[in-house]
């Protein structure tokens, strides 16, 4: 842990509070997901969670986040709510996208959050274009992309980075490492170290702790300010450890990674329960005001899945809306026969 | 007024004028600043504008197209450049998963206002890799509008509504017609999408032409003139939207049609409107629908070879003739 206390205990219980946010989200949505009251599967984002709080921590509304098919913790801690999550999830109207995204697909523009993305690696390109829009307008917007280890393997992450360090653009690209891609151990698929691959193009890159929120936080800071003068690009490969499967149905999975590794993980580096432990041993909180937050999570969040539950599908009628801005129904518009 | 100019110099103006009016418009490419592009299209536009808003990028046409999305989503209205419309399939997951789904999968609230120009058309003695026409592939995907200038005026017409358009646009430039003349006003106007241009009116037989196919059947159509037979030549302009309210209009009066697109002929464009015609306008046809396109063989570099494989105007008013006289096609 971080042993430099810093005298800022309301940020370190938004902090904590968020992480726990992130967690007791993915404990709803793996109940929802085992009950087959949720279409379709996810992906559990259980055991990232000082990735995601430590780096959003760090930016503004107005700073933009791609993220991946393991995105809930990205959304929460942008900024995102349970109740249009969860409907989301659940394919309902009052979703984030009207139920047409689903897990993989949250959007929330106006935290600046440009979209989960289920093609591996393929929100690397929009979050620099993202960037490339922050450095031609000059208002000093830092976009952050997310993505993991699986991702560092496609090959579109190596022309952008290319481009966004040729033309110094205000883009972290941020990696977690959660050491596997799918149900493939990360060595199996990674020739060298990844930092280099970013160092190759010129870009500093930095290899952390991803389970120390405190850490984590403190270089997304840097980073970030640096970057908001035009000193970026910048490369953040973030050691992690997802505590579930691949998606909510892989269960058997030794055959990929042992028990005793997940409990060690479980056990040894969970980022909640250690950064609990050091805020109550900076007297930030103590045992029961911990408690106490994770309990109100919790209340909000069976709330948001209740209402979530209730709520309405969308209407037939949607099925061929939104697909063309400025046109109301696309069918009639492809054929022409809405003239 | 009114003058002549290259559909080439249309593209340019277009452009240009869609720039000064609007500063989030931006150009982004290979080659696209001071080089112009290798047609020299683009040629002046950054000596204007800056090296800022025509960003000359590495080769890398998924991670530029990647970036106009994000762009695009954040505000810019960028126009891609892809220098052959054969590097599509490098662009399609960041076209085709990406920027058409991205309005949908929001459910509305992002956008992607880019435009993709790119080009078609074999015969220029350049390859399987650098000649063909790939439009089929992207008017398959919803969330993607399609349109296809078969003139300077059109070319520059379409470009500005695409421009001005909130959607992600894909336009496909005939590369063997940057140097055709046509007349061009010299003041403001667009081209609006989904509205078809009877480019020659007619009565025996429609033919229904796409970008480069349409100077062909107009001259097919003068051959036919010749035998007596009165063609009307029909330009959709657009792929989707597609205004089918005039191919079938056409059809009721004619009853024959061919359908003549350069793109491959197996599940292609000409395939869906000819569907399209049987579907609406079957009690109308005296004749089955006929299509024609390119040859269903990569495109072969040599010249004695590549000839043989896009239709020509003898070979469209042949068939135009036979289903003319009843002389039908019959399946074995």
């Amino acid at each position: 842990m971080n042993s430099g206390r810093k005298n800022n205990a309301e940020q370190y219980l938004r902090m904590y509070r968020q992480m726990v946010r992130i967690r007791v989200f993915e404990d709803q949505a793996n109940q929802l997901y085992l009950s087959a009251k949720m279409p379709g599967l996810t992906h559990m984002y259980s055991g990232q969670e000082a990735v995601a709080v430590g780096i959003c921590e760090a930016l503004t509304n107005e700073d933009r986040i791609t993220s991946t098919h393991r995105g809930h913790g990205h959304c929460v801690a942008k900024g995102a709510e349970f109740k249009a999550m969860f409907c989301e999830l659940l394919g309902k109207e009052e979703g984030y996208c009207r139920g047409k995204g689903g897990s993989m697909h949250i959007a929330d523009q106006n935290h600046g959050n440009l979209g989960a993305n289920a093609i591996v690696g393929g929100s690397t390109g929009i979050a620099t274009g993202a960037a490339l829009t922050s450095k031609l307008l000059g208002k000093g917007n830092v976009t952050v992309c997310f993505f993991g280890d699986g991702a560092t393997a496609q090959g579109l992450w190596y022309e952008v980075m290319n481009m966004a360090a040729l033309w110094k653009l205000p883009i972290i690209y941020a990696c977690e490492n959660n050491g596997y891609s799918e149900y493939t151990a990360t060595a199996e698929i990674a020739a060298g170290a990844i930092t280099a691959r970013a160092e190759a193009f010129g870009i500093e890159a930095h290899r952390i702790d991803g389970q120390d929120v405190l850490k984590v936080n403190e270089l997304a800071e840097n980073l970030v300010s640096r970057a908001r003068k035009g000193e970026g690009p910048f490369f953040v490969e973030l050691e992690t450890y997802r505590f579930s499967g691949h998606h909510v149905g892989d269960i058997n999975r030794e055959y990929y990674r042992s028990k005793d590794e997940e409990a060690n993980w479980r056990l040894n580096r969970d980022p909640i329960k250690n950064f609990g432990d050091w805020l109550e041993s900076q007297s930030i909180a103590d045992a029961d005001e911990l408690v106490a937050i994770g309990n109100e999570v919790k209340a909000s969040a069976e709330a948001a899945v209740a209402y979530a539950l209730d709520a309405k599908f969308p209407d037939s009628s949607e099925v061929d809306m939104h697909v063309y801005v400025g046109v109301d129904h696309a069918l009639p518009y492809i054929d022409g026969s809405s003239k | 007024m009114t003058r002549e100019i290259t559909h080439s110099q249309a593209v340019n103006e277009a452009i240009a004028e869609e720039m000064r009016r609007d500063e989030r418009v931006i150009l982004i490419g290979e080659d696209v600043a001071e080089a112009g592009t290798p047609f020299k299209v683009l040629s002046g536009l950054v000596e204007e504008f800056g090296t800022d808003r025509v960003i000359d990028t590495p080769i890398a046409e998924p991670g530029f197209m990647g970036m106009a999305i994000g762009a695009a989503m954040t505000g810019m209205r960028p126009i891609v450049d892809l220098m052959f419309g054969d590097f599509l399939f490098l662009v399609m997951d960041q076209l085709c998963n990406q920027a058409a789904k991205t309005h949908y999968m929001s459910g509305g609230k992002l956008k992607v206002p880019l435009v993709l120009r790119t080009n078609l058309g074999a015969t220029r003695r350049s390859g399987a890799q650098h000649s063909q026409s790939l439009q089929a592939l992207v008017a398959h995907i919803p969330g993607l509008k399609v349109a296809l200038p078969s003139s300077a005026h059109d070319a520059k017409g379409l470009l500005k509504s695409a421009i001005r358009d909130d959607n992600p646009v894909v336009i496909f430039e005939d590369k063997l017609s940057y140097q055709d003349k046509a007349p061009v006003p010299e003041g403001e106007y667009i081209v609006p999408f989904g509205e078809a241009n009877v480019v020659r009116e007619g009565n025996d037989v429609t033919l229904v032409a796409t970008s480069s196919m349409v100077q062909v059947c107009c001259e097919a159509a003068s051959l036919l003139e010749a035998n007596d037979i009165s063609a009307e030549v029909i330009d959709p302009r657009t792929l989707v939207p597609l205004d089918e309210r005039t191919i079938i209009e056409s059809l009721k009066k004619t009853s024959r049609a061919v359908v003549v697109d350069e793109g491959h002929r197996n599940f292609g464009v000409t395939a869906e409107i000819a569907s399209r015609i049987s579907e609406k306008a079957f009690y109308h046809l005296d004749a089955p629908v006929v299509r024609m396109g390119a040859m269903d063989v990569p495109v072969p570099f040599s010249p004695a070879l590549e000839d043989l494989t896009v239709p020509t105007p003898q070979a469209i008013a042949a068939n135009a003739g036979r289903i003319f006289r009843g002389d039908l096609l019959h399946a074995i």
